[in-house]
């Protein structure tokens, strides 16, 4: 019980006096998380679209495959990732172990597969609705995707947001494409890690309680610019 | 009462292309879940005045439509448009409007902007389409309100306009005002007829046999997936050739 | 309807400013930095934090330290994913140079492990001198043993104690020798929870905050030193290591600038590692 109550207070006293460590860790790991879903979702969504729309032999092995990618835990991701990077790996010239860049690339291997598979979703259920209207106004299937897209924008901003959470609270793939490096490379969930390890409970629960708040920021964030954009759609 | 204006015989065809009719369906059938759904269809269509398909629910009339305007493929048979077969060019001169008003989640004015947009046309162009066809559908105050939040009747109005605005020499509709109110119907009704006096060939499908007479000049009576007539409408409802027919119209529960 | 067009703009320029603050941190990348495999428990003991900023201080090079289990740090550094390896398992590392991925191995300080455990104690080992005979002693009552169980020196050094001691632990595996396959924190984390016996660096357990009452009972046998050493990562290996700033690091570490940083590193008045980098060769 101690410890719940000393990591409370230690979160409040971290986040009142803007602790120079604590701010530069969870910049890291908006950075990071950030990026990676901006980048997964331009991918996600149109391969859950082009998977909902496009018909092609092998659809459904394919859509089975991304539903299960969903699982795929976040170590495995960053040991693949660390593999391809490595320097004995095919990569290793690019020179990015280490660095935010390769745990950008690592979430973004987290999280395709969990837009791909929720836009998959929303766009067949869509579809349901508008597949004749559409074909009839001539719409290519292209069209058809780019339609359905933009049409279910409020389910996928919800996917966004998944893919955000499962980035930002993910410690596995980052831990081993990152290697926790101080200054560089220590993100809120490896310094969780950390300190765990090193016994510092209430501070490793005080930076827990840090990037739940976070987290719950950027999703207000999120819904705050879609109300403000939707405001402005019907101007 | 509405007036049926004379159709316009002289062009079926509105910008020179070359004509659409007739419409020929040539030992058309259609199976679906090992159902026969339609059963080896003749059919041909040289009028160009508002043709009406009728019978009584579960005939087939929606599939056959449907097969008219490439949206389903036969399973044997074939469809013809001016002697040409269905293809991506042709399906660009025709138009369809739904039982249930498919809109997206966008303004009325989105809406048939995005049609256009699907189709080619200039953005300069667009602009004038777009107020024209809301005009024509009498919802210029409701351009900007989000499509979805509309009324029924509005909604199906919007339909039709975005499809006129399309400028197709054919016009298809599948129970278009099944589920409106009798003012809703009537404004889309006019609507019709002022597109046949334009030169659209405009095929509906209806169960509603009040409007089937304010409407047609030709009937297709279906049943169980066979065409039983096919005259004008006149004759058709002056004296029908089959008692199926005959029971349809005089309100009986055809089976 | 210019709607449309801005929509696209932005999520453009939004993408745009997104990757472009990307591109200082690459530009960082270019920075003089050297990385460093080395353990858990030497990250864990505070040790880098005291003496790492001395020498970035003096040679404006950054030392990057990841630290990970010996066995993935030698993998690491086998993949040339380091430019240096500073790890506490001198037979691995000997295999580790002579199969080529190493330079030269160096001595460049050691530590001690000592045997904590519960206030309770229940095998009565506090103050035996003979780690060995502390070891009997909790597989004769079967009291609860934390081991790392991970293939790290520390795990190294515990098992050649239970083979000096004539005991297999691991057929009682799951009962009272608890294998926790983690690194030194979190194996110390199951230790307390469990009321479990463990073998410990003395650096490690000094700043390791969760101690909930248990004490040094076994310490200073000369079996329980701890010994550390240096390799550069083989350039003709893998050209792209940093032998020149990897290199200056080990001379400065195995130096008398180094070996004074390390000596005077301690916690609660306690000296944990103790430099003996023998001369330069």
């Amino acid at each position: 019980m101690a410890d719940f109550l000393q990591a409370f207070h230690t979160a409040v006293r971290l986040i009142v006096t803007f602790d120079p460590r604590l701010v530069e860790i969870v910049l890291l790991s908006l950075k990071v998380s950030l990026l990676a879903v901006a980048i997964a979702s331009t991918i996600g969504f149109a391969v859950g679209g082009a998977l909902a729309v496009y018909r092609f032999p092998g659809r459904g092995a394919v859509a089975a495959l991304l539903s299960a990618l969903m699982g795929l835990p976040p170590v495995v991701a960053g040991l693949f990732v660390y593999l391809l990077l490595s320097n004995a790996g095919p990569l290793g010239v690019l020179q990015l172990l280490y660095t935010p860049t390769a745990m950008i690339i690592a979430q973004v291997v987290l999280v395709v597969p969990i837009i791909a598979a929720l836009t998959r979703q929303a766009c067949e259920n869509l579809l349901e609705e508008y597949d004749e209207q559409l074909r009839s106004l001539g719409a290519s299937s292209s069209a058809i995707v780019a339609t359905l897209l933009w049409d279910g924008r409020y389910r996928l901003i919800t996917v966004v947001l998944a893919g955000f959470g499962r980035a930002i609270a993910e410690v596995g793939a980052v831990m081993i494409v990152g290697g926790n490096i101080d200054h560089v490379t220590r993100t809120m969930t490896t310094a969780i890690a950390l300190e765990t390890s090193k016994g510092e409970i209430a501070l490793a629960l005080a930076l827990g309680i840090v990037l739940l708040l976070t987290a719950f920021a950027v999703n207000a964030a999120f819904m705050g610019v879609l109300r403000f954009a939707t405001r402005l759609a019907y101007a | 009462m509405l007036d049926q204006a004379a159709p316009n015989d002289s062009k079926v065809s509105i910008n020179g292309h070359t004509p659409l009719l007739p419409l020929e369906l040539r030992g058309l059938s259609y199976e679906a879940n090992g159902k026969r759904v339609i059963e080896r269809v003749d059919l041909t269509i040289k009028e160009s005045g508002i043709t009406v398909i009728m019978g009584p629910n579960g005939a087939g009339k929606s599939v056959l439509l449907r097969l008219m305007h490439g949206l389903i493929t036969p399973t044997a048979g074939e469809v013809r448009w001016g002697g040409k077969r269905l293809d991506r060019e042709l399906a660009r001169r025709q138009a369809m409007v739904f039982q249930k008003p498919v809109l997206l989640r966008r303004s009325a004015a989105a809406n048939i902007w995005h049609a256009l947009g699907l189709r080619g046309i200039a953005r300069g162009d667009r602009a004038i389409r777009v107020g024209d066809a809301l005009r024509l559908a009498g919802l210029e105050s409701r351009a900007a309100t989000p499509a979805r939040v509309l009324s029924g009747g509005e909604q199906q109005r919007l339909c039709l306009a975005r499809a006129l605005s399309l400028e197709p020499d054919i016009l298809l509709l599948d129970e278009p005002t099944a589920s409106l109110d009798p003012a809703s119907t009537l404004a889309i009704e006019e609507l019709l007829l002022d597109a046949q006096r334009d030169g659209i060939k405009i095929v509906v499908v209806t169960h509603d046999v009040g409007q089937a007479r304010r409407l047609a000049c030709d009937i297709v009576f279906l049943h169980q997936g066979r065409i039983i007539e096919h005259q004008s409408a006149k004759s058709f409802f002056d004296q029908p050739d089959s008692d199926v027919a005959q029971a349809f119209l005089a309100g009986g529960l055809v089976l | 309807m210019t709607l449309n067009l801005d929509r696209r703009t932005v999520v453009h320029i939004a993408l745009a400013a997104l990757l472009g603050t990307l591109a200082p941190r690459i530009a960082q990348a270019e920075d003089q930095f050297i990385v460093v495999q080395s353990t858990t428990s030497t990250q864990n003991s505070g040790l880098f934090e005291h003496i790492l900023p001395i020498f970035t201080k003096k040679t404006g090079i950054d030392v990057r330290v990841v630290a990970v289990g010996t066995g993935q740090a030698l993998k690491n550094a086998e993949n040339g994913d380091g430019d240096v390896v500073l790890v506490h398992s001198k037979p691995d590392e000997e295999k580790f140079v002579a199969e080529g991925w190493g330079v030269k191995r160096q001595d460049v300080m050691y530590n001690d492990f000592v045997i904590v455990g519960p206030a309770a104690d229940p095998a009565k080992i506090a103050g035996l001198k003979d780690p060995v005979l502390g070891f009997k002693k909790i597989a004769e009552t079967q009291a609860a043993f934390a081991s790392r169980g991970d293939d790290s020196g520390t795990n190294k050094a515990e098992i050649k104690l239970w083979e000096d001691a004539g005991i297999d632990p691991k057929p009682a595996s799951g009962k009272w020798y608890l294998e926790t396959g983690s690194g030194m924190g979190a194996t110390l984390n199951t230790a307390v929870g469990k009321q479990a016996y463990a073998l410990t660096d003395r650096g490690t357990w000094l700043s390791f905050a969760n101690k909930d009452g248990f004490k040094v009972l076994v310490e200073g046998d000369p079996k329980l030193f701890n010994q550390y050493g240096v390799i550069l990562v083989n350039p003709a290996k893998h050209p792209n290591v940093k032998a020149k700033e990897g290199q200056a690091f080990i001379d400065w570490l195995t130096g008398s600038e180094g070996q004074a940083a390390i000596a005077s590193y301690k916690i609660d008045g306690q000296q944990l590692f103790f430099p003996n980098a023998g001369p330069q060769s």
